[in-house]
């Protein structure tokens, strides 16, 4: 019989997509009857999107916290405009809800409130987290890439105190740019979008020529198109010392993998999680091989 | 170690020895290098320096009143961090001008270790802003910050009034579309990316082959362009690579094109900047020279006459037969796709 290991909290991302307000609300009223533990939400992609403005965001984060929730709000993980900067300090000055860093701007607008840093904030080895902890950092997001035996020496140099989170389902952001990938692909300017981005709810697919998955454009986002899976490495990653593990938000299936990681966490069998309709599965990068491999166990 | 002479600095890379030394001919105020390993963006087979090329190259540069910087760029991997700092001490005690860095963890022990060591902030640091900047000058005391290559002129001008540091950006060379130090794309597809390794869509993962006439370019088995026959065929970076979306096959992220900024040299010398990077370390002594020349006579011609200057044709001539695809572009700072 397996022993059981300390118990792992579920997290769900920050939602990288543009569907509509009411689709969003719906997706947000159904995570707070879940069993997902920590809710982040804000819009982290682009500033042009205002299904939700600021300001929706901060009152959905008071329902969510109203039902039970620990809410932290996500800040943008590339500033570029001074409307963009000036939106990251406004969302740092407000002290209801935790602050996810995705950068270090953000880090000085906390000037030593507790936060927690992103998985794009590059934390890769214990000097950092060190210095994280020491800017007021509470808990750390693992870079992607990084493979499940370099964690566990991350994990064995992280400071007393600091807690580890690392995504364990849903499509990985991969890159980000200035320039917007959606509306370059329909030959629309980037401040003439047509919000086109709305009609893609998981980010629109990039093939190869030979039409093999590969990846996904999501506005100034390149993500992975198949979508990670490391339901089966959750006792692990907890046993590793990881404290948090994160769901990100897909058109369906995130229900089904945080129903999951709850029956996993409480010795229940799990059960097969499918992405949506389409996508592939991948779990290089824990495995240290290319992030777009699936390894699936042998055992 | 304000020594250079000119209100702009250029700033031009080595991948060896004859580069360096071709570089500081052909009027580099600076030139930038790398260890022979993981711990600098360019970490190429053949390529970078023993640190008895680097005795000789800081010597060569100092005798002729020229600054040598040295790239560790790339993020300190767990467990491993002996090596990084092993790379910093290097720096200190072989005469490096000034250490360029990226990683928090690593900064804190440089400014710790060596408080007399001056301070870059890498590309790879991702500090797109002024606040971000500014966090890494208080916390480890930075003295520059090499700018990402996503934005604008007027998002730069910013930058250079609102921070207490000085400002380097890129003049010329290859383009990432893509936020420096936050871009994974060449790790998912073939386990080695900028931020791990030191590489981006590394050699060792591409192979070409051709069938019926056509070139196929892979990175680790996933194809990243098909050449018809007679098409220039370029090497297969993977966001310039073509791709299909919609069915529609194109340059879904970004054509193989290089920045090309002179036109803007005025410009960037009225707003504050302080440096002009040119890229390419993994570059052969023979391109460093000319594009270093090239640059050379353009900023003292922007230098001298900035309300009358413009770039001469031959310059961009020049400049383009080294260009990727030979296409370049003002890239981000003209913002073209706004």
């Amino acid at each position: 019989m397996e022993m059981n290991p300390k118990q792992y909290q579920i997290s769900v991302g920050p939602l990288l997509y543009y569907w509509t307000r009411r689709d969003t609300l719906d997706f947000y009223a159904a995570l707070a009857d879940g069993p997902a533990d920590i809710l982040y939400v804000g819009e982290t992609v682009c500033s042009r999107r205002h299904e939700l403005r600021a300001d929706d965001w901060r009152d959905l984060a008071h329902d969510l916290r109203a039902a039970g929730k620990t809410v932290v709000l996500s800040g943008r993980t590339l500033i570029e405009t001074g409307a963009e900067a000036s939106a990251l300090k406004k969302l740092c000055a407000q002290d209801d809800f935790m602050i996810e860093a995705g950068e270090l701007g953000a880090v000085r607008h906390l000037a030593g409130r507790p936060f927690v840093a992103g998985p794009h904030v590059n934390a890769y080895h214990g000097g950092t987290l060190q210095w994280l902890a020491q800017q007021g950092a509470m808990r750390f997001v693992a870079p992607l890439e990084m493979d499940g035996e370099t964690l566990a020496r991350l994990l064995q140099e992280r400071p007393v105190g600091l807690a580890a989170e690392t995504l364990v389902w849903g499509r990985m952001a991969l890159a980000f740019s200035a320039r917007c990938f959606t509306a370059r692909h329909f030959r629309l300017k980037k401040d003439e979008c047509g919000f086109r981005c709305i009609e893609h709810p998981d980010g629109l697919d990039m093939r190869t020529r030979e039409s093999r998955e590969f990846l996904s454009i999501n506005g100034i986002q390149v993500q992975s198109a198949a979508c990670l899976d490391l339901l089966a490495q959750a006792n692990e990653l907890a046993r590793m010392g990881v404290d948090v593990l994160r769901v990100n938000p897909q058109s369906a299936g995130t229900h089904e993998a945080i129903a999951a990681l709850d029956a996993i966490r409480h010795g229940q069998p799990a059960g097969t999680v499918l992405p949506p309709a389409g996508m592939g599965r991948c779990n290089g990068y824990y495995h240290g091989r290319s992030g777009i491999e699936l390894l699936e166990a042998t055992a | 170690m304000e020594t250079s002479s000119h209100p702009l600095e250029l700033v031009a890379p080595a991948g060896s020895l004859a580069a360096l030394t071709a570089a500081l001919d052909a009027g580099a105020d600076t030139v930038y290098l790398g260890l022979r390993n993981a711990t600098n963006a360019r970490n190429f087979a053949g390529l970078n320096f023993s640190e008895n090329d680097i005795r000789l190259g800081v010597e060569l540069a100092h005798r002729r009143g020229r600054q040598v910087l040295f790239a560790v760029n790339t993020f300190v991997q767990a467990g491993r961090a002996a090596e990084w700092h092993a790379a910093v001490d290097a720096a200190h005690a072989l005469g490096a001008d000034a250490v360029i860095m990226a990683d928090p963890g690593l900064l804190a022990y440089a400014s710790d270790r060596y408080p007399d060591l001056r301070l870059h902030l890498s590309v790879q640091g991702s500090a797109t802003h002024a606040d971000a900047i500014e966090l890494m000058k208080e916390q480890f005391g930075i003295r520059r910050v090499v700018l990402p290559r996503v934005l604008t002129l007027s998002e730069v001008a910013r930058i250079c009034a609102n921070v207490s540091v000085e400002v380097e950006v890129f003049g010329f060379g290859s383009l990432c579309v893509m936020a420096e130090g936050r871009c994974l794309l060449s790790s998912y597809a073939t386990g080695d990316s900028p931020n791990n390794k030191g590489v981006c869509s590394p050699a060792h993962a591409v192979r070409w082959a051709e069938a019926n006439g056509r070139m196929d370019a892979r990175l680790s088995g996933i194809l990243i362009d098909r050449y018809e026959p007679g098409e220039p065929a370029a090497y297969p970076t993977l966001c310039k690579g073509r791709f299909q979306v919609d069915g529609r096959d194109d340059h879904a992220l970004e054509e193989p094109t290089s920045l090309n900024a002179i036109g803007l040299l005025p410009r960037l010398a009225q707003m504050g900047v302080r440096a002009i990077k040119i890229e390419g370390r993994q570059r052969s002594p023979a391109y460093v020279a000319q594009v270093v020349a090239t640059l050379r006579a353009a900023l003292d011609s922007a230098l001298a006459d900035p309300a009358r200057f413009a770039p001469l044709a031959k310059w961009n001539a020049l400049l383009a037969r080294h260009a990727e695809g030979s296409q370049v572009t003002q890239g981000a700072f003209e913002r073209p796709w706004k």
